[in-house]
């Protein structure tokens, strides 16, 4: 497949294709950051995250809309607005779900997943409900459009670019708040054992819920940058949750490092091979690779030495 | 090693006549041709529900790939029909007569090396019995065998089943694609699609299921499944005590493949087609709701979950598309927060209980156990 081009080509082909991956890179980070989150640090399955993402998408498209009709001046900083929309949309919802659901699962993590699985046909049939079936696209503002030009044959958009940075800030914000602040020892204090934690004066509930509502919270901000690579539908969400649970599963459940590492693996082998054969088969050859990876070395990517 | 005398204790005994009562004499004395084919489509997913109770619900292995066992059984079977369908005389008219119609569309121009042994039926059924069945041995033994479990377990599993979608989806010329294999229209010569062929494919189907009832049971009742269950709650104590928790799972998994696939050709047979629809992550998460209804711990509560369910989906979605997600979605969670031991759980604790005591107070009646009455008797 390699045979028909020259190195220079490669090289280009590489470079594009890296770049065109940068928003699906992106997308699955900050994913697979909200999941890391909820499922490698909580141990809740989540499999409801691929309709948080599209809450934070459809956010954004209302807010692109309102921008259109009645501030058309300010359009072109409208997806600011959007993003911090998206997080706090989507964060209520996850805060509101953790108090009626999850909360009373903490124990049992295999039903989290057929709870969450419940909840997310729930959200679809509402999604189609308020928004209709139809997929609905967002129209970028003027700026984003264009690419940067770095040599002859290759061409950088600029709103992968643009993304890109927001999603390194937002991870290192994250990677702050988790490892840094009090609030972030806190987290890991009730996740590593709930009951001590407790003990020693944490309110292990009220840590609970906001952790679960920032995960979501990312989740939704995935959904304002998922707007520029595709079009937002009731059932789009779906057919990212795999793709997102294999790269926290590959990164190493519970290290941050990890899922970025496997997320840009994964974006770039996909974008790459989507280059030289179908779609389909660039996934099933990426897929199949990383369930091949993970039977080698379950553990993922990055693991934490922990003892059981 | 303590085995139960009797092969089913009285409450098994009286579900086992329940549904034998059911499935044999009163569906086909009741329902039309076209019901009791839709019933028969139900049934198949029953396959998939008995195997989740072995694996799941006795060996705690919750497995989010079901879809891809049932779905290699179905198409093993469709390809052997579709084989069969597509001889020289039926397609003429193709610029390659003798190969299946999908096949002529995609340029493809002889028949594939992996499609030659299907024009045998004796090869079908053992692929039906081993494709999935060696499958679900290799996926087993790369995870178990390295201790890979729980959520872990399910995700992989999810993985592969959105990993066989995609690629039967792409690969169109092989497969059919995203349409399927349509079109099957006999078994050696006997046509599978009209009315009396169609009552004597849910006999068949019925037999076949309380035969696989008949294994499941047994297996329950062994000391293997004994050892699935105590895995299931402390596995590193058996492991300790000796036994290779590896192979016990490994074997829990196989046969649950193995029930899937049986269930996935008899779909194949009954609704006359095969598409990836019932392979993928959806399907497959459904299989795993099915069971959790009607109850992960009984085999004949899996099984009532299945037909239930289904029903509901069919009578539901015809007559309220737009609610029929919201109480699909509601009744997962109902089922998970308030009876995690689904169906035959409310049974045992609420309608068991008073068929007991109407039986207790008969018998106190006839006067065969005086002390019957102690043990309802005031305690002051």
């Amino acid at each position: 497949m390699f045979g028909d081009y020259s190195i220079g080509d490669l090289g280009s082909i590489f470079v594009m294709q890296g770049f065109a991956g940068l928003i699906l890179f992106s997308v699955y980070v900050l994913m697979a950051l909200g999941l890391a989150i909820i499922f490698g640090q909580m141990g809740v399955i989540n499999m409801a995250h691929g309709e948080f993402m599209i809450l934070g998408a459809y956010v954004t498209w209302m807010t692109s809309n309102l921008f259109q009709a009645y501030l058309p001046s300010l359009f072109s900083g409208y997806f600011f607005l959007a993003m911090i929309l998206a997080f706090l949309a989507s964060g209520a919802l996850g805060m509101l779900v953790e108090w009626v659901l999850i909360r009373h699962l903490y124990k049992r993590p295999l039903d989290t997943l057929l709870a969450t699985w419940g909840l997310s046909l729930m959200l679809q049939q509402a999604y189609r409900s308020v928004f209709g079936a139809r997929e609905v696209g967002v129209e970028l503002p003027q700026w984003m459009l264009g690419s940067l030009r770095v040599t002859d044959s290759i061409e950088v958009p600029i709103n992968g670019v643009f993304v890109m940075c927001l999603t390194v800030l937002i991870t290192i914000a994250v990677a702050y708040v988790l490892y840094m602040s009090r609030w972030g020892r806190q987290v890991r204090a009730v996740v590593q054992n709930r009951i001590m934690a407790g003990a020693v004066g944490i309110n292990t509930e009220k840590v609970d819920r906001y952790t679960f509502g920032l995960g979501c919270g990312i989740a939704g901000v995935a959904g304002s940058a998922f707007t520029m690579i595709g079009s937002t539908g009731p059932t789009s969400g779906q057919l990212y949750i795999v793709d997102t649970f294999l790269v926290v599963v590959f990164g190493g459940a519970a290290s941050l490092l990890g899922t970025i590492a496997s997320a840009f693996s994964i974006s770039q082998t996909q974008s790459t091979l989507e280059f030289f054969m179908s779609g389909s088969m660039a996934k099933v050859l990426t897929l199949l690779a990383v369930v091949g990876i993970l039977m080698l070395r379950p553990q993922g990517l990055f693991a934490l030495k922990v003892r059981k | 090693m303590i085995i139960n005398s009797r092969f089913f204790n009285r409450s098994e005994l009286m579900g086992f006549i329940a549904l034998a009562a059911v499935l044999f004499v009163i569906l086909p004395l009741t329902l039309d041709v076209f019901r009791l084919n839709l019933v028969a489509k139900y049934l198949t997913y029953a396959f998939v529900a008995i195997g989740l109770v072995l694996c799941w619900g006795y060996g705690g292995i919750l497995s989010l790939g079901q879809g891809v066992f049932f779905g290699l059984g179905g198409y093993c079977m469709a390809m052997f029909l579709k084989l069969e369908a597509s001889s020289v005389e039926n397609t003429k008219i193709q610029s390659t007569p003798g190969i299946p119609d999908f096949m002529d569309w995609n340029q493809i121009t002889a028949l594939p090396f992996f499609w030659q042994p299907f024009h045998s039926l004796t090869f079908t059924i053992l692929a039906i019995i081993l494709v999935p069945g060696l499958f679900a041995l290799i996926i087993g033994t790369a995870m178990f065998k390295r201790r890979v479990g729980g959520t872990y377990f399910a995700i992989i599993t999810q993985a592969v089943a959105a990993i066989l979608t995609i690629l039967i989806v792409g690969q169109q010329g092989y497969t059919g694609g995203i349409n399927g294999m349509t079109d099957l229209r006999t078994l050696k010569g006997w046509d599978i699609r009209p009315d009396h062929a169609k009552i004597i494919l849910y006999f068949v189907e019925v037999v076949l299921l309380f035969a696989c009832i008949g294994i499941a049971q047994f297996i329950r009742l062994t000391k293997l499944g004994r050892i699935l269950v105590a895995m299931r709650e402390q596995e590193d104590r058996v492991r300790f005590s000796g036994y290779s928790v590896a192979n016990f799972k490994i074997f829990a998994f196989c046969m649950a493949a193995i029930f899937a696939a049986i269930g996935g050709a008899m779909f194949a047979l009954n609704v006359g087609f095969m598409s990836p629809s019932f392979v993928g992550i959806v399907p497959s998460i459904e299989m795993v709701i099915y069971t959790a209804v009607g109850g992960r711990m009984s085999i004949f509560g899996a099984i009532w979950g299945a037909i239930l369910v289904n029903f509901a989906k069919t009578s539901l979605s015809e007559s309220f598309p737009q609610l029929w997600l919201f109480g699909l979605g509601a009744l997962f969670i109902a089922v998970v927060l308030a009876f995690p031991n689904g169906l035959s759980g409310l049974w045992a604790d609420y309608v068991q209980p008073r068929i007991d005591r109407l039986f207790a107070s008969r018998r106190a009646k006839a006067g065969w156990a005086d002390n019957s009455v102690a043990d309802g008797a005031p305690a002051e």
